[in-house]
């Protein structure tokens, strides 16, 4: 279940970034915006939109995000989906983009306690 | 929907006949015997077996015995998946009893989720409720129920109470008459484990050179570990915008039409909701309100044709 943990290929996502043009690769076509928002007193992410691989799994970006900001690893991190939800660690982000996403991204809040339910 | 209760009490009582056994490179201080049990299929592998568990420890030394997990023919079973769905999934056309391997060592990281506690069974059970009644119902009738009504759910299925859970259930299965349904129907679409996948594409069906188009997901393909694919969930409506109600063979053409038969071709794949084929012209809404699983969800397996 912790594939890709050791290597995260998140690119942080610059809201002035150029326009894709035709070189971009195939890989990048599949990646989605994914938008993290921390909650409570969990520690803000400087950088909040990445581009994510639609394939990467809830676990390996909450693996992403506690090495980023250095959370300790007996620490646990829950994500959220729509400030309802904490979707399966193995859910794909792709798919929940397909289900959730608005505005062509997918806003996940993060936080170090159990926020909703 | 009242005229079908008989349809609910049908699939909350699925049993499926298994037989437990211990791991053979398990070391134990005498035989181990092997463990029956009737699993509910709407119900948990982890949440059910406490007592395959006790049986289980009584033979090996509990100072080895790590955390348990099952495995059938070689795949790990995902406890977070509904029993129902991992039979279907990998052992339907299988003969009775179903036939688990119990581990407690080499836990398969890659392929399983932890399984601690029962409440961490609980709390990925409501999740899936309210991941469900997003797309139902934009939350709004998770939210309008209580502590207590949640709780309802969870211990009407812990303790495999029906009318328990279809007191509380029920209203998540409403929907204003002018809507003709929810606003998007929650299913998953699983596909059979993606080696006997290809397998079944190269030997039978499509020339070699398509199965890619099929299988385009090569991260699976180069880790052998992963026995499954990710399963298919996406937005789908109940009905067309042109008031057409839509069907599961609808569903399937837009999210998954490899499931379908080619016109004129041989049938190559079974679509499989808790051990029935229903027909693709069953209304999909019918088949949600009716045919989910406790948490909300409609599971669909495609299940390649047995060859024989």
């Amino acid at each position: 279940m912790s594939d890709n943990a050791e290597s995260p290929t998140e690119t942080p996502k610059e809201e002035s970034q150029p326009p894709p043009d035709d070189t971009s690769t195939n890989d990048e076509k599949k990646k989605i915006d994914v938008l993290l928002k921390a909650v409570g007193d969990t520690p803000i992410m400087k950088t909040k939109k990445w581009a994510v691989e639609r394939g990467r799994t809830i676990l390996s970006l909450s693996q992403f995000i506690s090495r980023f900001l250095k959370i300790e690893g007996s620490e646990q991190l829950f994500i959220y989906v729509n400030q309802s939800f904490a979707p399966s660690p193995d859910q794909e982000v792709g798919t929940l983009f397909d289900c959730f996403g608005s505005d062509n991204k997918l806003v996940l809040h993060y936080c170090k306690s159990q926020a909703w339910g | 929907m009242a005229d079908d209760k008989d349809v609910l009490r049908d699939v909350w009582f699925g049993r499926i006949p298994t037989c437990f056994l211990l791991n053979q490179d398990e070391v134990t201080e005498r035989e181990a015997e092997p463990y029956y049990l009737l699993l509910p299929r709407v119900s948990y592998l982890t949440l059910v077996t406490d007592k395959v568990k006790k049986h289980f420890h009584k033979v090996i030394r509990t100072d080895d015995a790590e955390e348990m997990w099952f495995e059938y023919e070689g795949t790990p079973l995902k406890w977070h998946y509904p029993i129902g769905v991992l039979f279907d999934l990998h052992a339907s056309n299988t003969v009775l009893p179903w036939s688990i391997t119990v581990h407690f060592k080499n836990f398969p990281e890659r392929d399983l989720l932890h399984c601690p506690s029962h409440s961490v069974i609980e709390a990925h059970f409501m999740s899936s409720i309210k991941e469900a009644d997003a797309l139902k119902h934009k939350s709004q009738v998770v939210n309008d129920m209580q502590k207590k009504d949640h709780k309802q759910l969870w211990m009407g299925l812990q303790n495999d109470k029906f009318d328990q859970f279809w007191a509380m259930n029920r209203k998540l299965m409403e929907y204003p008459t002018e809507d003709g349904g929810f606003r998007f129907i929650p299913f998953r679409i699983y596909q059979h484990s993606l080696h006997t996948f290809i397998a079944t594409f190269l030997l039978c069906f499509v020339p070699v050179s398509a199965v890619c188009s099929y299988c385009s997901d090569t991260r699976s393909l180069s880790s052998p570990t992963l026995s499954d694919r990710p399963f298919i969930q996406k937005q789908f409506r109940p009905v067309s915008p042109e008031g057409h109600v839509h069907t599961l063979g609808d569903l399937l053409k837009e999210v998954y039409p490899v499931a379908l038969p080619n016109e004129g071709g041989p049938k190559r794949f079974q679509v499989v909701i808790h051990g029935i084929e229903p027909l693709l012209e069953t209304p999909l809404q019918w088949l949600s309100e009716h045919l989910s699983h406790p948490d909300s969800f409609l599971h669909i397996c495609v299940i390649p044709v047995p060859s024989d």
